[in-house]
């Protein structure tokens, strides 16, 4: 790539595929429609690989390859419904496609024109082959994609559709007509904070590195996302993968790197696939290597995977990790921006952060600034999941509410169940109860209120959830995943653990409990890395708003939501109890004894409490309490 | 020499060494490149054990420790093979009040191997696992995929012979 | 250098740009407690013993590896900072085994000291899961208590970045993460060279020698044994620390009326014995220059060089001296010149050497070390034990009198003195092959270029015009640099001399433990050496080759360096190892 114009050659080239998905412009398109079936990994489990071979066979047999493109997509965030597929132009959104669904739908609807209404998502039925366009649906209407651009829309195995929709221009413009310090300004103005926890200002990170002279500089990609329930940055990965490096070439122009990194988690092989295929690409266009643009700049990224450990999510351990040691973080000072990877000034930026920077450079910092609250800016993407009945990825403007993201795009909770708490930052965060649900979701707003940004996973509970068991299942997460270097997580989550362990089994006192806390206090005030520092927060916050919980468990012996197994006893309703002796012989330690047709009885002495019993009784006659 | 034996011997063949070595020589000089050698060191052989960890050793001047220090901080790097036939044992309470336990010393009687290794022939590994939610069906294990419930120690002999 | 000003406490300080805060308050005269800090090779502010608060910081930071910031305000003794380090203490206990009226350690833990200064009343207040470990004590010089072991990684900076070995480590991750050596070897299995720079630095009683002071106790109990005793040169610029003297102080008068109050019933010296290494090593050296030996020579004395020759270096096992250590040496000829000289049966005679050294506990077992058909030395324990021994027998050391080593085998020079500091043999080495190449008398016996800490020193000396190129290291990673500058031809040197320790014997594994705080601001290294430098300055003989007894000894037994029973006695083998 020797210059803007060759890019826009290519863009133009493409332009007309790209125009025909957003539905206005026909024309410039060889094809008469795009089905756009979803390779993302959600929908990959469930089988999309199949529905898009059967698809192409069946395109084949009514002699349509030369009227209908199959395009493999990223994520379209509605995780839930998958296998999905969109067909353009019309817009026509298929949700849990079966493969023997392929014949109709290709017949129907791809040669005849009429939509197959019984299998479109329902809420895009509007009959008379009429559809609501998705953008308008609950799910993705108060929406704005910003990182999340491209995933769904185009076919991410192919640097052209990328170009076509303005790709790599962010990258010549800045290569051609600014300076590096113009860049790192119009970031800074932009209020770009880290996407991957505790929203630094981005600008303000190259900022430091590019004012640190050195022989060698990098440009690390953090993608080991590793909080459990967060997916943002694999999809972004496997439906966008050159926004990634699009941004990270700018970022190494902007701060004098010539060579990146992106550490990658090893158990995401569909992004690793699509990284390494990106890659080839840029460097075959001329977008990575040797004088990009003509300009004189060269830079390359190398991929280096992960291999299962979630702490080196924490900056310092992963460039230990890219090292080739132990993932181990290390102290702060000398910050990386100074002393980073292989001792050279690093700058590490996650992937979200990644995909809003080429964005930023096309649309303007003032149309970033615009989005989003006074000191959060821009949006955020989550990985809603949990008690709510849409789940998927969401991304909305920072300042939205907890309340319209579960309520409104998440569709609430399902079965008429109660909202109780919604838990963001992954094992590093903390639980917002329903008092909150109103607080505009920002950086500062979600530490406020004793949780923080995180990654973006956002798992909504509902009252069948207990919060001491929830603060137990994080810290259990923080005990597997500390790395064992400094005292206080390494011994202190342990002993945290098994305090609330001692809880949970009814055998908590008070003085446990404040021995609990303050073993909380301790870790965060003294713990070398993030992960210690911030692993009792679940136990703080659960602490903070669900203490009578807690106090449930030790002075009543009670699991009030009703899991903690050692709190609860199974009891048999005698009056629904019809005597058929099924849960008798279920049980596995003969708990149960009754005559036949008179009401059973459980012997609590011998109940171990795996509930065999209930899940068994045909007449819900067996409750716990 | 290791004074312990593993139980699986290793039987890497010439074939995989070489590619082993050829890898190694490829990426030794590159920054950082323990990782991705050890990687693609298990790519090769399933699983990295010492004598895997050793040529390593060898050919990059890296100490041994060092290595195995890596390898046991990843959760990703094994140091011993998965059999082709993976035994999991629920050892949760309902099971084990119903003598899982006495199932798990069974098969490892019976396998020669403990809990975490797999058969010298490489054909069974044994685990033991939480609750895998059949509790009706306790003492329960799993072979692959397959769920075997209501289990006595006397059963054991004809479900392994199913997988001779 | 330009100097920080900052707020330590309240108090104005100044300290060197670059400095740590951690160094900083030492030069304001305040301790901040430490564990797993090792100056310049461990800085991981793993511990958080350290942790200071610091005005504006979100966070407690660690003070060992924190930069000074001019105008920085730093508080070390806050009732939070106190009440954090008692729980991390606290914390570290509840994983820890709590034996420690039994422990080897008890009295000189670091751990215990701070549990004491801040107050830990209850040990157990965390109580929890511990992890359990065996004992390792597959090593022929130490044992391995993982029990007690508080994850600080001083053994492992020590054993990877000061010796270069890395055998090693941490494996396993967060809880479950422990110390120790690839596929649960056992440290015997590994290329552990026994240099014990790992007990030397371990805070806690997780690492130590292989006890044998009550061996010692029931050979001198027995009648039928005739028990003498050798001391290394660097143990009476040592033993002194164990009975409350200075670091520095020379007891070497006191060390000889304790072991004769033990009951040996010779007290001699490895002096001797250095000063009939430099006469057979002297003869070698000049041997293979003149006739195109395999040059460069190295010296022997050190075991846990010689093992990690072995190891990491068995090409160049060629290069190595033949000649046994001073302590072997000294086995040999108890065993034979002095065994027949006073008619004793060798076989009755034990033969125990105290050193600074814990490799000598494997060098004792090596091949072809028994002249005499049995081996040259029965018992090696290291200062410490030494120190413990005096203790169990109840010999109030300070208030002994000043005694001199027997003799024969007792009298030496100050060449002899001089083998427990780096550049040390390589000087005596020099007073004695340069008198004999140009059959002059030196003027000056001091060759200071070989002097000092640092680790490598290289000189170069015309002698009868000739230009000798030597070389001295110590440290085995040292010792690694300059090897591999020999294999890539990058220097032609005629004689190196390798000491496995940094500083040489004086700073060797068997001698007594200088807790981290000390450690870290004080030049152990130099300080011991100028006890055995000022001994040297103040004897009246001070080359080898003078030394009166060893005259005799090759006028009445081995007749001229590198005689035939010079080499069957005095000279040994090397075998070649594999890296583990």
């Amino acid at each position: 790539m020797k210059s803007l114009e060759e890019l826009k050659a290519i863009r133009e080239k493409n332009q007309g595929e790209i125009n025909l998905r957003s539905g206005h412009d026909m024309a410039g398109s060889k094809y008469r429609l795009h089905v756009l079936v979803c390779g993302g990994t959600g929908c990959t489990s469930s089988g999309s690989q199949k529905i898009r071979e059967k698809l192409v066979e069946e395109i084949k047999k009514n002699g349509l390859e030369e009227e209908v493109a199959v395009i493999k997509t990223g994520c379209f965030g509605l995780c839930a419904l998958g296998p999905i597929m969109i067909v353009y132009p019309e817009g026509a959104f298929y949700a849990m496609v079966k493969e023997e669904d392929i014949p109709e739908i290709v017949s129907e609807h791809l040669l005849k024109g009429n939509v197959v209404e019984r299998l479109l998502y329902d809420e895009t039925v509007k009959g008379n082959n009429e559809i609501l366009p998705l953008q308008e649906t609950q799910f993705y209407k108060k929406q704005h994609r910003v990182a999340l651009r491209n995933c769904g829309a185009i076919n991410p195995e192919n640097i052209e559709e990328y170009i076509g929709t303005r790709g790599y221009e962010a990258l010549g413009t800045v290569l051609t007509t600014k300076k590096p310090e113009e860049v790192i300004q119009i970031i800074l103005d932009s209020g770009l904070r880290g996407r991957g926890g505790a929203g630094f200002p981005t600008g303000l990170k190259w900022k430091f590195a590019a004012a640190n002279q050195a022989d060698q500089k990098y440009v690390c990609c953090n993608a080991d996302e590793g909080d459990p329930g967060a997916f943002m940055d694999r999809s972004v990965l496997e439906g966008d993968p050159h926004v990634v490096l699009e941004a990270m070439a700018i970022a190494g122009y902007a701060i004098g790197a010539s060579q990146g990194y992106i550490y990658v988690r090893a158990e995401y092989p569909i992004a690793v696939d699509r990284l390494n295929i990106a890659i080839e690409q840029a460097r075959e266009y001329g977008l990575l290597g040797e004088d990009i643009f003509g300009t004189g700049f060269k830079f390359d990224i190398e991929l280096r995977l992960g291999a299962g450990a979630f702490v080196c999510g924490e900056e310092t351990a992963l460039m230990t990790s890219i090292e080739g040691h132990r993932g181990e973080p290390r102290p702060r000072p000398p910050f990386p921006a100074l002393k980073g990877l292989f001792q050279k000034p690093t700058i590490l930026n996650n992937v979200e952060t990644l995909a809003n920077i080429p964005q930023i450079i096309l649309n303007g910092a003032d149309w970033f600034a615009g989005m989003g609250t006074e000191k959060s800016k821009g949006t955020k993407v989550f990985a809603l999941g949990g008690k709510v009945k849409n789940t998927g990825l969401v991304e909305i403007p920072m300042g939205t509410t907890l309340r319209e993201i579960v309520e409104e795009i998440g569709g609430g909770i399902p079965n008429g169940k109660k909202f109780k708490a919604a838990q963001t930052g992954g094992p590093s965060g903390g639980c917002i109860p329903a008092e909150q649900f109103d607080v505009p979701i920002d950086y500062d707003n979600l530490i406020a209120i004793g949780s923080m940004m995180g990654s973006g996973g956002l798992i909504v509970m509902d009252e069948d959830t207990c919060m001491v068991d929830i603060a137990k299942f994080f810290l259990e997460f923080t005990v597997d995943e500390s790395c064992g270097k400094c005292t206080p997580c390494r011994i202190g989550t342990r002993r945290m653990l098994e305090i609330l362990e001692k809880i949970t089994n009814g055998q908590g006192t008070m003085e446990d409990l404040d021995k609990l806390q303050d073993l909380a206090a301790h870790l965060k005030s003294n713990s070398l890395c993030a992960l210690g520092q911030t692993a009792p927060n679940p136990v703080l916050s659960t602490l903070r708003y669900f203490k009578d919980e807690y106090i449930a468990h030790i002075v009543d012996k009670k699991c009030p939501a009703g899991v903690c197994k050692a709190l609860l006893s199974y009891k048999i309703d005698a009056d629904k109890c019809k005597g058929c002796t099924l849960c008798a012989r279920t049980c596995p330690n003969d708990a149960i004894t009754g005559s036949v047709r008179e009401p059973h009885v459980i012997n609590q002495d011998k109940c171990v409490k795996c509930g065999a019993c209930m899940e068994k009784c045909r007449f819900g006659a067996i409750y716990k309490e | 020499m290791l004074s312990k034996k593993p139980t699986v011997q290793f039987n890497g063949t010439k074939e995989q060494e070489k590619e082993l070595l050829e890898m190694i020589h490829e990426l030794k000089e590159e920054k950082g490149a323990l990782m991705p050698i050890m990687q693609r060191a298990q790519d090769i052989y399933g699983y990295l054990p010492y004598e895997v960890q050793k040529i390593i050793s060898d050919e990059t001047g890296i100490p041994l420790e060092k290595i195995y220090g890596v390898a046991t901080f990843y959760s990703q790097f094994n140091l011993s093979p998965k059999g082709r036939y993976r035994i999991s044992v629920c050892l949760g309470t309902a099971c084990y009040v119903k003598g899982s336990g006495d199932i798990y010393n069974k098969l490892m009687e019976k396998l020669g191997i403990v809990g975490g290794e797999c058969t010298p022939d490489g054909k069974f590994s044994l685990d033991a696992c939480r609750c895998v939610g059949a509790c009706g069906l306790a003492p329960v294990m799993m072979i692959n995929d397959e769920v075997y419930g209501r289990l006595t120690v006397d059963d054991i002999d004809d479900i392994l012979a199913k997988y001779e | 250098m330009e100097n920080i000003n900052l707020k330590i406490n309240g108090l104005d300080v100044s300290a060197p740009a670059g400095s740590t805060i951690l160094e900083a308050a030492h030069l304001a005269g305040i301790r901040i407690p430490t564990l797993c800090y090792l100056k310049e090779i461990n800085e991981i502010g793993a511990c958080r013993m350290c942790i200071v608060e610091v005005k504006g910081a979100r966070n407690l930071v660690a003070a060992c590896v924190h930069p000074v910031n001019e105008g920085m305000e730093v508080y070390t003794n806050t009732p939070k900072l106190i009440a954090s380090r008692k729980k991390t203490l606290q914390l570290l206990l509840s994983n820890h085994d709590k034996k420690c009226l039994s422990c080897v350690r008890s009295g000189n833990c670091e751990l215990q000291q701070l549990c004491h200064e801040y107050g830990v009343e209850d040990e157990d207040f965390y109580e929890g899961e511990m992890n359990h470990y065996e004992l390792d004590d597959s090593a022929a010089h130490m044992i391995r208590d993982n029990n007690k072991c508080i994850l600080c990684r001083r053994c492992v900076a020590v054993c990877e970045k000061t010796q270069g070995i890395g055998v090693i480590g941490p494996n396993n991750r967060g809880f479950a993460t422990m110390i120790g050596s690839a596929f649960h070897m056992g440290l015997g299995e590994t290329s552990c060279v026994s240099c014990g720079q790992c007990i030397a630095v371990c805070p806690t009683g997780a690492l130590y020698e292989k006890d044998y002071t009550n061996q010692i106790i029931e050979a001198i109990a027995d009648p039928e044994k005739y028990v003498v005793v050798q001391t290394a040169p660097s143990v009476r610029a040592g033993l002194g620390e164990e009975f409350g003297y200075p670091m520095g102080t020379d007891v070497e008068g006191k060390m000889v009326a304790a072991l004769g109050r033990l009951g040996f019933d010779k007290v001699f010296d490895t002096d001797w014995a250095a000063d009939l290494t430099i006469m057979e090593e002297a003869n070698e050296l000049l041997d293979r220059i003149k006739n195109g030996g395999v040059l460069p020579m190295i010296t022997s004395c050190s075991p846990g060089w010689i093992k990690y020759c072995e190891h990491y270096f068995p090409d160049m096992t060629e290069n190595l001296s033949t000649c046994k250590s001073p302590q072997q040496m000294f086995g040999a000829m108890l065993k034979t010149y002095f065994a027949e000289k006073e008619g004793i049966d060798p076989k009755n005679i034990v033969s125990v050497s105290v050193m600074p050294c814990t490799a000598k506990k494997f060098e004792i077992g090596r091949d072809d070390q028994s002249a005499a058909g049995v081996p040259d030395v029965d018992i090696a324990i290291t200062t410490r034990e030494l120190a413990r021994l005096i203790k169990r027998c109840g010999i109030e050391f300070t208030k002994l009198p000043d005694e001199g080593f027997d003799n024969p085998m007792g009298e030496s020079t100050g060449a002899g003195v001089i083998f427990g500091a780096t550049g040390g043999v390589m000087e005596a080495a020099l007073r004695t092959a340069v008198e004999t190449l140009t059959g002059e008398e030196l003027a000056n016996l001091e060759f200071t270029d070989v002097r000092g800490t640092q680790g490598i020193k290289e000189a170069s000396y015309n002698v009868a015009g000739m230009d000798v190129k030597v070389a001295v290291a110590s440290g085995l990673g040292n010792a690694r640099e300059l090897l591999n500058k020999v294999k890539a031809g990058e220097a032609d040197y005629h004689f190196i001399e390798i000491m496995g320790c940094p500083g040489g014997c004086v700073n060797g594994g068997g001698q007594p433990q200088v807790s981290g705080d000390v450690r870290n601001f004080t030049d152990v290294r130099g300080i011991r050496a100028g006890v055995l430098y000022r001994n040297d300055a103040e004897k009246t003989i001070r080359k080898s080759h003078e030394n009166p007894e060893i005259k005799k000894l090759y006028e009445e037994y081995l007749g001229a360096p590198g005689s035939h029973k010079a080499h069957e006695t005095l000279h040994t083998s090397y075998v070649k190892r594999t890296v583990n």
